[in-house]
């Protein structure tokens, strides 16, 4: 099939960006999404234009690196999927798409569709850590932990940081994956001891790095690829409570 | 961090205030809807509060801090959100959220708006001085006779129009509103939100019925004096 692309160029964080159109012919509907730009950039190579700079890694939909913002959704239309784990068959022949680089204030654009997200790895540093027993290796059932809680943990741990929710967020805030990262610590007996610290720090780090607030739109659980749900934000605002009162 | 600094804190006075405010209007609608008894009820009601006295005062200054906290961290909380995203997208979808949630702001400085008119209208009596300081001082029994200012201002086809603009504007904001504010304050959980979504839109129709049922009863001829 033949699609045409707008796809956003911008040199560097301090250059301006503007839209560029591009055709992508007689692309396989079982290529993935990152594979049709890989053909697409062999053509740009071919008639010597720079090819089109994204982000990728595992291409396995794991590890969060890739990502750009298609037809106005973050990882394009299919829900719960990585733009790597995108399929061209999710498109019709003839489709126009247009894509960009997750637009937000903390996210400066470094080249093209990549940004840097340096900015929660800041969020991280400031309260994604806990306290750890040194010294001989303890019992191996010394800290029990419900099925439940351990659960609810995984479930907010499947957060891959690729910052998707900032970019479908109406005020480019990170607070799903803020909360996900707090929530996770929150309900495992290793994550007690900064519990306090770590919400207020971790919140605080996003504000500073020039996130939004969240105002529960939840256009972040829609376009998170993992479904991480708000269900965590909700938690780190008890959590917030909880830490108020101490 | 200072409570009224960080991101959630900010959020929680957005919260607890909007609570606040819901009660207060579910108040006044109730008490408005007195009206329907006639002008022995409406008339009641207000001489009831007016004889409050001072509570009344206390009333009001508490009602005025609530609005003034919602307002000031509502405009900066939306600043701030603006800030975070300079450069927008050409083209930018959003799969979830509602036309409620995305107008906040204005429908929240539309009711603004309409609550200093509504002063103006009905408590201070300014703008439109010949139904209320004409009519207003007392009914046959000696009270405030605001039956016949309701009734007399509804009659007039523009005051009955601003209402029901401004309770449009009501409605939209309470439709994310009410869910919003207990989402912040951390009550629902994946199973609870969607009830509590739909909660909160069907509280906002009842709330817009109920106060658009005054002006379209007196228009329709229903209540009359």
């Amino acid at each position: 099939m033949d699609l045409t692309l707008y796809v956003w160029r911008q040199n560097g964080p301090e250059e301006k960006g503007k839209l560029e159109q591009y055709a992508a012919k007689n692309v396989s509907p079982d290529s993935s999404f990152l594979e049709m730009l890989d053909e697409v950039n062999n053509d740009l190579i071919e008639n010597g234009i720079d090819p089109i700079e994204f982000d990728n890694d595992c291409r396995e939909g794991i590890c969060g690196t890739c990502g750009c913002v298609v037809n106005g959704i973050p990882h394009g239309p299919q829900e719960k999927t990585t733009a790597c784990q995108l399929h061209m068959r999710q498109f019709s022949d003839g489709d126009s798409l247009t894509l960009e680089p997750w637009r937000a204030k903390a996210f400066p654009v470094v080249k093209d569709l990549v940004v840097d997200r340096t900015a929660l790895d800041n969020i991280i540093e400031s309260g994604g850590y806990t306290s750890a027993y040194t010294g001989e290796v303890g019992e191996a059932n010394q800290t029990l932990i419900s099925k439940p809680d351990s659960d609810y943990a995984m479930d907010a741990a499947e957060c891959i940081g690729c910052g998707a929710c900032v970019a479908a967020c109406p005020n480019g805030s990170a607070m799903l994956f803020t909360s996900a990262k707090i929530a996770q610590m929150a309900v495992l007996p290793q994550g007690e001891i900064e519990a306090a610290e770590r919400v207020q720090n971790m919140t605080e780090a996003m504000l500073n790095a020039g996130f939004g607030n969240c105002t529960n739109h939840y256009e972040c659980e829609a376009a998170c690829p993992k479904g991480v749900s708000v269900k965590f934000i909700a938690k780190t605002n008890r959590e917030f409570v909880k830490a108020l009162a101490k | 961090m200072q409570m009224l600094q960080s991101s959630i804190g900010r959020k929680l006075v957005m919260a607890l205030t909007g609570l606040c405010l819901v009660g207060f209007v579910l108040v006044h609608l109730l008490g408005n809807s007195s009206v329907f008894i006639g002008a022995d009820g409406i008339n009641a009601y207000a001489e009831h509060l007016h004889a409050l006295g001072p509570v009344v005062w206390i009333f009001r200054i508490v009602l005025l801090s609530l609005f003034g906290l919602h307002i000031f961290f509502g405009i900066q909380l939306t600043l701030e959100n603006r800030a975070a995203r300079p450069i927008d997208y050409n083209q930018k979808k959003n799969i979830r959220t509602s036309f409620g949630a995305e107008t906040m702001i204005y429908t929240g400085l539309a009711i603004l708006a309409f609550a200093v008119y509504h002063l103006f209208h009905f408590t201070v009596h300014a703008t439109n001085p010949e139904i209320s300081v004409g009519v207003l001082p007392l009914d046959a029994v000696g009270r405030h006779d605001v039956f016949t200012m309701m009734v007399l201002s509804f009659q007039k086809f523009f005051i009955s129009a601003v209402y029901v603009g401004a309770m449009v504007t009501l409605l939209l904001h309470l439709s994310h509103g009410v869910q919003s504010l207990f989402q912040t304050l951390g009550v629902l959980g994946s199973k609870t939100l969607p009830v509590m979504e739909k909660i909160a839109r069907a509280a906002a129709i009842v709330i817009f019925v109920g106060f658009i049922s005054i002006p379209v009863s007196i228009l329709l001829g229903l209540i009359n004096l």
